[in-house]
């Protein structure tokens, strides 16, 4: 019985921390795309922020997903 | 170094490692060999220091250490070659040119704009030499035979540490023994928040070495973990129809794979740079 609850505790976990991640570097693409678009000549300083703002935000979802493979092998 | 410092961890997954691997299906138990190596790694040829009968020192030689000499040798080889030949002025190979421009991106765009050029010159050999190693060690693993050197959390809580100790001891050097810890805190606050604050910063010290260390262990085992699993379902569905759309998605997230190799060097190290810089040129 532990042993379903935890492999359902594992997917949702997962799901859920990707819908999270997925939003919040959706919003950041969308600000960077604005952000080029209103000033071409700043872009490459854009593109690099935007790039290592996207990786803290994989960062954060990549913890949740190492609790989720914890929980899924058990 | 791994071994080393990780021992005691990697001794208590052996005995959950075991159990896994035996209760794992028999067709599938192939991958879930290969996913328990990157926490628990056997050792090929055991050298340790056992004097009462447990383990004080596991310095064997594994699967994974030998493809961090492999990285390191590479990169020793590599640039020693690159820099003869600059040395030369123009004998240098075609292959052996391809490194410079990584090695330039590094110094200036990554390096000299965050840290200036005077202090960037003094910690760029640290930087370049996390950068290449942690790109080669990634780049490594994408070769069929050979696994990811950073796939194992124990080798990226390794160069997390170096960055750990780089923070603290070259703060500490560059800013005198004790003003290090005392800039740690805005000055200009109210004295009774300082023990509310100062706990919190030396944490957060730990706390973002410890974010680098799961970034890269999770991005190089999470794609490893997908390709296996794409290819698991050949075996679970038992059919010769599964595997054209399965090798097909495989494929593409075997290239995806290799730009998050260079993604997650470059992210590493970038990191890395800003958070020595903080320590060691804090902002007034």
């Amino acid at each position: 019985m532990e042993g379903m609850v935890a492999h359902l505790a594992a997917g949702l976990g997962a799901a859920f921390a990707v819908i999270g991640a997925g939003y919040g570097i959706g919003t950041l693409a969308a600000s960077a795309l604005e952000g080029m678009a209103r000033q071409p000549e700043a872009s490459g300083d854009i593109r690099t922020a935007m790039i290592i703002a996207a990786a803290l935000i994989e960062g954060i979802a990549f913890f949740a997903l190492v609790i989720c493979i914890l929980l899924a092998f058990k | 170094m791994a071994n080393l410092l990780f021992a005691a961890t990697e001794s208590t997954h052996a005995a959950e490692a075991g159990e896994h691997a035996a209760a794992a299906g028999h067709d599938a138990g192939e991958i879930m060999h290969h996913l328990i190596e990157h926490v628990y790694d056997h050792p090929v040829l055991h050298i340790g220091w056992h004097p009462f009968g447990w383990e004080w020192l596991d310095l064997s030689i594994t699967k994974l250490t030998l493809m961090m000499w492999i990285a390191a040798a590479l990169i020793f080889i590599l640039f020693r070659l690159l820099a003869a030949g600059q040395q030369k002025k123009g004998a240098r190979g075609r292959y052996v040119n391809f490194l410079e421009p990584f090695v330039i991106y590094v110094r200036d765009q990554m390096v000299y704009p965050t840290m200036g050029p005077k202090l960037g010159r003094k910690y760029l050999p640290f930087f370049l030499t996390q950068f290449f190693f942690i790109l080669f060690a990634n780049l490594l693993g994408m070769i069929p035979m050979m696994s990811a050197a950073t796939g194992n959390i124990a080798v990226c809580g390794s160069l997390a540490f170096t960055t750990l100790a780089a923070i603290i001891v070259m703060g500490m050097v560059e800013q005198g023994l004790f003003t290090f810890w005392k800039n740690l805190v805005p000055s200009g606050m109210p004295v009774w928040l300082i023990p509310l604050l100062f706990p919190i910063e030396v944490v957060s010290i730990f706390i973002k070495c410890f974010a680098l260390t799961i970034r890269l262990f999770a991005n190089m085992t999470a794609g490893h973990i997908v390709i296996l699993t794409f290819i698991g379902l050949i075996f679970i569905f038992q059919s010769y129809f599964v595997a054209v759309p399965s090798i097909s998605f495989a494929l593409f997230i075997y290239m995806l794979e290799i730009f998050v190799a260079f993604l997650q060097a470059f992210i590493f190290t970038m990191l890395s740079i800003i958070f020595v810089h903080m320590a060691v040129h804090p902002e007034h």
